[in-house]
């Protein structure tokens, strides 16, 4: 028999409301962050008004990752990242395309963190923590005692990617470096942080957050640290093979007449019921998403995936 | 222009230490022994430990291409190919041609975004000031553009970029460009206002241009960075059988390959006919490479492949010997890994064992994967080289055109500027190709629609794929158990090739070996060693790997 499994089968509205979310409240917030994301025409101005002029100093982090999320992020448009780097905030720390090297990015570093006018922190990457941290080092110093060092000054903490929010790849069975979330790994020293997982994550969900907190908005956020905003449905709820599910229409495998015809991926292991994130509706690079390829859902929003969700062809 | 311009060099004697060495994927230290204002020796430290393979064993080979890809996010796409291969090698039965075609286009356009991507967002700031293009003429800048190239600009093109760039300075915030070497007239940078406004304004474009190239990629392929469409068997995307598909493929991948015509290669040389210096120092010996775009119906002879397979060495251009897969082994003697033994792949074993950051003998998470025992460079020079050598009908014209517009002679190849110009020429060479590719896709779907077939994970088999990605040569090696489970999966990588640590032998690395006898303007600033390292185009998150043995052993993870 094939079901939708945990909270797949509730709607996103039943589930904010059990949170005590209005609909009313969640469509206005839903609005306002649509058109912030550039979905509407204004998005420069609405950014440019809720900003002083002076750019809000942002320092991005990389711990154990892939850069994934980093190259995800360079997918933005409206605004594109040449706009968002120029004109938006003040990226001053982030290694992927910083002009400084070695000891003079060391000191950006240092500079954007005692900023007088304070900072935002994104942290791509889990924070590994057996052998005191010494899987991982940038700048001699292990990447543990690197992000002790600042998350808890941010402003705003903001884990970029499973990795960050959860542990990630690295953090799947048996987890050899023991890695971990920046929200686990600090959560003794009361850092607060905001999950935007994904592997990668949507960057319209990484932008959108961080617009949202400029424009000094409320941001819902689910029991896993996500906001609800983007990650308040399942990719069941709003795929675009729903129709299928509901008629019994099932691909029983990739080469047959049923693939084909482009009907449900759940007998190919698709995860989309137990998923809660935004692919079917928002898009990844404006044109595709997995469902979309013909590729079943893998389920990378979601805490321990790597484990809990494979084998990935197979439900 | 065809004097040797001699290097600004200090006369600095001590050590150098560039950590973390940005503009690249992953973490990266370069310690550097200067003398009198020359690299004596050097030591290339991957940083970061993650130990993917140990994460493999046991699961489902299937699911091997989704971990995998997570090896690295710039590198998207190369890892979960080669893990199919390997899949498909183990399971030792042919893919449609259909899936080989797609599975092409996605990887070229890879190609066309990793390379653009590199010169522009990761290399150009090595070359370009940023705050000296305020100083440029625009009227001149569009005259020079205009002289080296069919782009449409004006002179009021320049001075927008000229008006958003001052407003950004005058800000005082200075964001990605904080503390840049540039900043302050350091005296390795030398192109004049004009150029550096260029390549500054075709850096904010390339910001853009990029966007669509990784668009194309996941019209077929469902999104980039990540993709996901490729599955043991062939792929999965049924779409791309669609004429609207491959339309908005064919549109995204045209623009992208104009601004690599009229944008990336004249601009790559204009730079690097200001900055022959480069091509005195960062040069290697010996050179591998895998080859790539198989031929449709024989996705795994790699003899059929658009590029071939080859070794080079010591540098005798002409002289390409065969590749051969078992000549391949991986020490550890000066890896952070238990052992001194050189293995095969298929044998590969590890027991982390670190040290201490810093630490001269054992001093890096990467392994050192040799070549018949001898220490190869992979990438774009390599493959180029290679192609070059068997007169490739596309690359050896476009490797001639270059030298010919640099006045340089083929010597000049084995350098930091040759091996940035290979990168040029790779990308150049696929962008012209594609096309072609296109046109014989829609030909054979006319009358053939199958991407996939159905397989089953085999049991107790062996397989390996081969993939030439932009960084250069990848393969990976799969060991299935009894149950159809991985027994033992390893990737040897690119940038483990490039820039590992020394081997059994004490000899260095590819990349260590490059930086040795680079000149060092100045130690505080030292882009040379950027420049040098850039030109790999690392990627250590690929590059740092751990392979569990066949011995079932239990890791010991030594807490010092």
């Amino acid at each position: 028999m094939r079901i939708a499994v945990g909270l797949g089968k509730q709607s996103g509205e039943e589930r904010l409301e059990r949170q005590g979310v209005s609909r009313r409240d969640f469509m206005k917030f839903c609005t306002a962050v649509a058109v912030t994301m550039g979905m509407g025409p204004a998005f420069a101005d609405e950014v440019a008004a809720a900003l002083t002029g002076y750019r809000p100093n942002v320092v991005y982090l990389h711990t154990a990752e892939c850069t994934g999320c980093s190259e995800a992020l360079m997918r933005m448009y409206k605004p594109y990242i040449d706009t968002l780097i120029l004109d938006t905030i003040s990226l001053d720390y982030q290694e992927t395309i910083m002009a400084a090297a070695g000891h003079a990015a060391e000191q950006a570093l240092e500079q954007a963190v005692n900023s007088p006018q304070g900072f935002i922190c994104m942290v791509e990457g889990a924070i590994p923590t057996a052998m005191d941290g010494k899987y991982g080092y940038v700048g001699g110093k292990t990447m543990y005692d690197i992000c002790k060092h600042i998350l808890p000054k941010s402003k705003l903490n903001l884990a970029i990617g499973t990795c960050a929010s959860y542990g990630g790849i690295q953090a799947a069975r048996p987890n050899p470096t023991k890695s971990v979330g920046i929200g686990e790994a600090y959560a003794d020293m009361g850092v607060k942080v905001i999950n935007i997982p994904g592997c990668p994550p949507n960057p319209i969900n990484m932008v959108g957050t961080l617009v949202a907190y400029l424009k000094g908005m409320d941001i819902e956020l689910d029991e896993l640290g996500r906001p609800l905003m983007f990650f308040g449905q399942t990719v069941h709820d709003r795929c675009e093979r729903r129709k299928h599910f509901d008629a019994g229409e099932f691909a029983p495998s990739f080469n047959s007449e049923e693939a084909r015809k482009g009907w449900c991926l759940y007998d190919l292991g698709c995860k989309g019921p137990q998923t809660y994130n935004n692919c079917p509706v928002v898009l990844f690079n404006q044109t595709n998403w997995p469902v979309g390829a013909g590729s079943p859902c893998i389920g990378c929003s979601e805490p321990g995936f790597w484990d809990d969700m494979t084998p990935f062809y197979k439900n | 222009m065809s004097q040797v311009i001699k290097a600004p060099q200090s006369n600095y004697t001590g050590q150098v230490v560039v950590d973390p060495l940005t503009r690249i994927e992953g973490h990266l230290r370069v310690e550097a022994e200067v003398e009198n204002g020359k690299i004596k020796e050097a030591r290339c430290v991957g940083t970061l430990f993650r130990g993917l393979e140990i994460i493999l064993k046991g699961r489902d080979p299937f699911d091997a291409p989704h971990f995998t890809q997570r090896t690295c996010g710039v590198c998207t796409y190369t890892h979960s190919l080669a893990s199919t291969r390997a899949l498909e090698d183990a399971i030792n039965k042919p893919i449609p041609a259909n899936a080989t075609f797609i599975r092409n286009l996605v990887l070229a356009m890879l190609f066309l975004h990793d390379h653009l991507v590199h010169f522009y967002a990761l290399h150009a700031l090595d070359f370009v000031d940023v705050v000296n293009a305020l100083k440029g003429d625009p009227v001149k800048a569009a005259q020079i553009a205009a002289s080296i190239s069919n782009r449409k600009v004006t002179p009021d093109d320049y001075r927008q970029v000229q008006a958003k760039l001052k407003a950004f300075v005058d800000s005082g915030q200075l964001g990605p460009f904080t503390n840049a070497y540039f900043l302050g007239n350091h005296p390795a940078y030398t192109l004049s206002p004009e150029l550096n406004l260029i390549g500054t304004a075709d850096y904010l474009a390339a910001l853009r241009i990029q966007v669509k190239a990784a668009r194309a990629m996941a019209v077929f392929g469902a999104k980039n960075p990540h993709t996901q469409f490729t599955v043991g068997g062939g792929v999965t995307n049924y779409g791309a059988l669609t004429p609207e598909r491959i339309k908005e493929f064919t549109d995204l991948y045209r623009e992208t390959r104009a601004f690599i015509e009229d944008y990336y290669i004249p601009d790559l040389l204009a730079i690097a006919s200001q900055y022959k210096v480069c091509a005195t120092y960062g040069g290697t010996r010996n050179f591998m490479a895998f080859g790539e775009f198989p031929d449709p119906g024989g996705e795994r002879d790699l003899q059929k492949r658009w590029l071939k397979p080859g070794v080079i060495l010591d540098r005798k251009i002409g002289k390409v010997r065969d590749m051969d897969p078992e000549k391949i082994a991986e020490g550890v003697r000066h890896s952070w890994y238990e052992g001194d033994k050189a293995l095969h792949p298929y044998e590969g074993e590890t027991v982390p064992y670190f040290t201490s950051m810093g630490d001269k003998d054992k001093y890096s998470w990467l392994k050192a994967p040799r070549y018949d025992g001898i220490a190869v460079e992979t990438g774009p020079l390599a493959q180029v080289l290679v192609a070059y050598s068997q007169g490739h009908k596309a690359i050896k014209p476009l490797v001639d055109k270059v030298l010919g517009a640099l006045q340089i002679g083929p010597e000049a190849l084995f350098s930091t500027l040759g091996r940035t110009a290979a990168r040029g020429i790779e990308a150049l060479a696929i962008a012209q190709q594609i096309e072609t590719w296109i046109k014989q896709y829609e030909n054979n779907i006319i009358t053939d629609k199958q991407i996939v077939e159905n397989y089953e994970a085999p049991k107790s088999a062996r397989g390996v794929g081969f993939v030439n990605a932009p960084r250069g040569g990848l393969s990976h090696w799969l060991v299935t158990d009894q149950d159809a489970r991985i027994a033992n999966f390893q990737l040897v990588v690119p940038t483990t090739w490039n820039l590992s640590p020394r081997d059994g032998k004490n000899v260095p690395s590819a990349g260590e070996e490059a930086l040795v006898g680079t000149p060092v303007a100045d130690p505080a600033r030292p882009v040379e060693i950027l420049r040098v390292i850039h030109s790999f185009d690392p990627c250590i998150a690929c590059a740092v790997h751990v392979i569990d043995g066949h011995s079932n052993q239990v890791h010991k993870f030594k807490v010092l």
